[in-house]
């Protein structure tokens, strides 16, 4: 494994009731950049980030996370793996039990703190890195679609992982809320040289944070490139992908 | 050998099985590994416990007050109304006391934990304590499963209590049977090993419900629907594991606590 990569994906296949949704992914994710994953709804990106994080165990294929293959690893021995990576979930997942303080603290205080002095003042700073300082009592449910995302994005990162797994981060919110999220992706990346994949269909979201772009379609990696080599590619693919065509009849 | 293998049901039924005494074992496993969150425990024993007391104390009551009456129309007309209260007391402890009250939590408890867990499961919150490096198991079956281990004994000890109360009520004010030979009868006939044996009810009952209402839980799928569904299949399910559980416990349990022998 090579030492720029954070993740490295070799030949990974998964199947669903029959179906083939991953077909022999290869991907590399180089350490401290940002990859965006694009490809169509329903094409298994979601599915594909799972598998990073142990959330899906995979049909065959080897899966390496900082040089260890995570593929044939249990529940309990997945744990510290997991302890290095943040996931925001498409929807937020927050508890919906708790306040969003105790949402955002739940990895700190999972991880031993207990000094409430201490857990107040990293969700603090926290919630402040996504701009909703004061909202800490708040319960999900009060909340708007973004505010959801930004506080799971607050959970995700309050424990400073080396990498974090968006699942697309910007669907169902607003051209403003997605700039917001958009920002603090990228500001994460350059501040905290956090290593990011990102899944999503959303080209504004892709041009404003990618280092790297790859096209997952029919279960392969059809594209994997630079954001430029993208936009300067001529394949009819990425063609349609970029320019939002479908070739369906009216 | 295709036979029974070849019958969906019948395997749909061998996984469940499996799938639940797998529950079962990780649970154990855990809580003898020590992984047991105490504040956690602390909550769902409020929940279990506290939260039912009065579904409890009315089953209970009223159960043994019934219970009482209908016993007492029947020896009365045997000249036999001083053994009504031994009839109530052994019935209520071996079995009225420990399935009724496993039957009011299954509906009560094993729902919301069904509905708690399979709405955690479909919004994406379990992946989300997974992928927070926290163990579903332990989060969330573990406590469940130690507060129900405590609550219920203490719950079915509170049933009989207020069913026996109950029955002297009944009994002694409203159908004139004499409180000296309704107590003393009581005393004589009702043996501690008939108590032991509604605590082990009450223990196995628990276990039941607690291993049932979390696996529908976390195998709920499809949504809102798959939420109902998994709730109804958890109260349905636990409910009658308990009565068939019972038959064969009191089978055994008769074995080891004779009923009538001092």
């Amino acid at each position: 494994m090579s030492e720029k990569n954070l993740i490295e994906v070799r030949d990974l296949r998964q199947t669903f009731s029959g179906q083939e949704i991953l077909r022999g992914v290869n991907l590399d994710i180089p350490r401290g950049e940002t990859m965006v994953l694009l490809g169509q709804s329903g094409g298994g990106k979601s599915v594909f980030l799972r598998h990073l994080i142990g959330l899906i165990r995979p049909l065959s294929g080897s899966i390496r996370i900082d040089g260890e293959e995570i593929s044939h690893l249990n529940e309990r021995e997945l744990e510290p793996i997991r302890r290095k990576i943040g996931m925001l979930f498409q929807d937020g997942a927050l508890f919906d039990s708790m306040t969003v303080f105790e949402n955002v603290a739940f990895p700190l205080r999972e991880k031993g703190e207990r000094k409430e002095s201490v857990l107040r003042k990293k969700v603090a700073q926290a919630l402040e890195l996504v701009s909703l300082q004061g909202q800490e009592e708040k319960m999900p449910v009060n909340l708007s679609g973004g505010m959801r995302k930004r506080a799971a994005l607050a959970r995700a990162i309050i424990s400073e992982p080396a990498c974090i797994l968006y699942d697309e981060p910007t669907a169902g919110l607003d051209p403003i809320v997605s700039d917001t999220i958009n920002r603090l992706i990228r500001r994460l990346q350059t501040h905290l040289k956090v290593t990011s994949i990102v899944v999503t269909h959303d080209m504004i979201s892709t041009n404003h944070v990618a280092d790297h772009v790859a096209l997952l379609r029919e279960g392969r990696i059809h594209f994997n490139g630079t954001l430029s080599e993208l936009h300067s590619s001529k394949d009819p693919v990425l063609r349609d992908f970029i320019d939002g065509r479908s070739h369906e009849i009216d | 050998m295709k036979f029974p293998y070849s019958f969906p049901v019948t395997r749909a039924f061998c996984t469940y099985l499996g799938q639940t005494a797998l529950l079962a074992g990780e649970t154990f496993n855990s809580i003898f590994a020590g992984r047991i969150r105490f504040k956690l425990v602390l909550r769902q024993i409020v929940e279990i416990g506290f939260g039912s007391q009065a579904v409890v104390i009315i089953t209970g009551g009223f159960t043994g007050a019934v219970f009482t009456a209908q016993t007492f129309f029947q020896f009365n007309a045997l000249n036999m109304s001083s053994a009504v209260g031994p009839v109530v007391s052994v019935a209520l402890c071996r079995e009225l006391g420990p399935v009724l009250t496993a039957l009011m939590v299954a509906g009560r408890v094993g729902a919301a934990m069904s509905a708690e867990i399979g709405t955690m499961k479909v919004t994406e919150q379990i992946d989300a304590l997974r992928a927070l490096a926290v163990n579903p198991v332990d989060y969330l079956v573990v406590p469940r499963a130690v507060a129900m281990m405590i609550s219920m004994p203490l719950l079915v000890g509170e049933c009989l209590f207020f069913g026996i109360l109950a029955s002297y009520f009944v009994a002694i004010r409203l159908l004139n049977v004499g409180s000296v030979y309704f107590l003393h009868n009581m005393w004589t006939y009702t043996h501690g090993k008939d108590i032991v044996m509604a605590m082990t009810k009450g223990y196995v009952f628990a276990l039941l419900i607690v291993f049932v209402a979390c696996n529908q839980g976390l195998s709920t799928t499809n949504g809102a629907v798959g939420v109902g569904r998994s709730t109804t299949d958890a109260v349905v399910i636990s409910s009658l594991c308990i009565l068939i559980g019972n038959f064969f416990l009191t089978m055994a349990l008769n074995i080891v606590f004779p009923a009538g022998v001092h």
